[in-house]
């Protein structure tokens, strides 16, 4: 632990640096979050109209919506067709963009195809894969991996062309096998492109699955919000909202912080 | 055309070399190995030495299998796949794995399950098997090469300038490692080294090569054991080399 004394006058005064950082954060998001609610209700207060609810209204619908079974039901549907999607696109995006990273030749050919594919609209792809494949659920997850694949190339292969090409030498040499290769040579590397991805993926791949719910799905969250669309009930809307965001928000500080603090705990130097 | 050629098991190290270039950026070719030939014999150890920028480096290489394209025939010792022992010029760890990973990650199939702990303890590396490369200085990473290079129980062993870049002490204390482990399993060697103190105390031959395109110019035998080649006996054998070699810069 960093102690820092300094003794002047009266007393001494001892500062513990990381801790404090520790102990702050949290109460920080806590606090922030806390405002944000005060300055709805406030809000909902002094402009009371049904298209805008005030906190509690929507937490009361949180509740009837999950005691009722409905919101835990479509919130799961979504997360499934969201993790289905994300681990297609990024198993996809991350061949090609390490093969179009080693290879020029292949790069310079298919790279048109890339610039193509990164500009197309979300929507085109949706609605183009509804009407070749059908209105069907593996339809809609390859809509929503084919608008991520591209942008994982793009990162996937910055990763692969920054590679260090002594380890692959040296790998060479000492004759490591290829799933040797790919785990300690490879995968370490591209480690940090492989976050990055995965970072914009995520919230890029919910948004996006969403509107394919919207347009050809009968469940999923996606679906509900159209449906509270109709009946005007904004209340539902921001509660599933809500709900799906804090689920993104739990899977983020409990599953993917942890995985990234492990996964570069070798970067922490001592010496 | 070039050929790694293994014929059943050999037992020294051949190189018949007759060209290699590069060709630079603006498509011009420049020869740096012409006419090459050396062989090293079983068990030992032997220096490139030559001007900088020559071709040592990329006579290594080849003999890594790293370079591909160049005419002629080279013959390493051991099986048909032999086992090579590389000690790069930079330590070439991985920094996500630890020092007894890196180590065991280049063991072949055959012996992944064996003790490192006298190979550790006779590096002084003992305390520091769970410590990332990150955490090592130079001269300690340049041990864990060492000991990668030699737990593997290579059929060669390849070093290129393990030594540069360290302070004189450290680097001697280094070298008289490399020889301890190095006698425990004697092996051959190759040590490319533009630094002739270092070459009179390691090795039992030097190859001199020339400026570039390389050739040798001369081998140097020395047939004085190590262990009595004391500050005397390396100053006979100096003035003998440079007496053999005159005019060729390599008085220091």
């Amino acid at each position: 632990m960093t102690v820092i004394s300094t003794g002047q006058g009266e007393g001494s005064k001892t500062v513990h640096p990381p801790r404090s950082w520790q102990w702050t954060s949290p109460i920080m998001v806590l606090l922030s979050f806390a405002a944000l609610i005060v300055v709805w209700h406030i809000g909902a207060t002094l402009w009371p109209s049904r298209s805008f609810p005030a906190p509690l209204l929507v937490l009361q619908r949180f509740m009837s919506e999950t005691l009722s079974g409905d919101l835990p039901y479509h919130l799961a549907i979504t997360l499934w067709r969201v993790a289905a999607s994300f681990f297609l696109a990024m198993i996809i995006g991350s061949v090609i963009g390490v093969l179009l990273g080693s290879y020029r030749r292949a790069d310079q050919f298919f790279n048109p195809w890339l610039i193509l594919f990164l500009n197309i609209p979300a929507l085109v792809v949706i609605v183009l894969a509804y009407i070749w494949f059908g209105l069907n659920e593996a339809a809609a997850i390859g809509a929503v991996a084919l608008n991520k694949i591209p942008n994982v190339v793009v990162t996937m292969r910055e990763g692969t062309r920054a590679l260090d090409p002594r380890y692959t030498e040296m790998a060479q040499v000492y004759r490591f096998r290829s799933l040797d290769r790919i785990r300690h040579i490879l995968l370490p590397q591209l480690q940090p492109y492989i976050a990055a991805a995965s970072r914009s993926g995520v919230s890029l791949i919910w948004k996006i699955v969403l509107v394919v719910e919207l347009l050809g799905r009968s469940n999923g969250i996606g679906f509900q919000i159209n449906l509270f669309f109709q009946l005007f009930d904004v209340a539902a809307i921001l509660a599933y909202t809500l709900a799906f965001v804090a689920v993104m928000l739990f899977i983020e500080l409990v599953v993917v912080q942890p995985l990234e603090h492990t996964s570069t705990r070798w970067r922490r130097r001592t010496a | 055309m070039n050929t790694h050629q293994h014929v059943g098991a050999a037992e020294r190290l051949k190189v018949d070399i007759q060209g290699k270039s590069f060709r630079t950026s603006n498509g011009e070719a420049i020869d740096v190995l012409r006419d090459l030939h050396f062989e090293v014999e079983q068990n030992e150890f032997a220096c490139i030495l030559g001007p900088s920028g020559c071709g040592k480096t990329t006579t290594l290489r080849i003999l890594l299998g790293l370079e591909g394209d160049y005419q002629g025939v080279v013959q390493l010792p051991g099986s048909s796949e032999p086992r090579i022992g590389a000690v790069f010029q930079e330590p070439t760890l991985l920094p996500w794995r630890s020092v007894e990973q890196n180590v065991r990650l280049a063991l072949p199939k055959h012996l992944k399950n064996t003790r490192l702990d006298n190979l550790f303890r006779v590096l002084g590396l003992s305390k520091m098997q769970m410590f990332y490369p990150g955490e090592l200085s130079l001269g300690l990473a340049r041990r864990v090469a060492i000991a990668r290079a030699l737990a593997i129980e290579p059929d060669i062993l390849l070093l290129d300038e393990p030594f540069v870049s360290l302070d004189e002490a450290t680097a001697q204390q280094l070298r008289n490692l490399l020889l301890a482990v190095w006698s425990e399993q004697p092996t051959t060697a190759l040590m490319v080294t533009h630094n002739l103190q270092e070459a009179l105390m390691l090795s039992d031959r030097i190859i001199v090569f020339s400026d570039r395109p390389a050739h040798v110019v001369g081998t140097f035998d020395i047939r004085v054991p190590r262990h009595s080649r004391n500050a005397q006996v390396r100053a006979d054998l100096l003035r003998s080399f440079n007496e053999k070699f005159a005019g060729r810069g390599f008085g220091s």
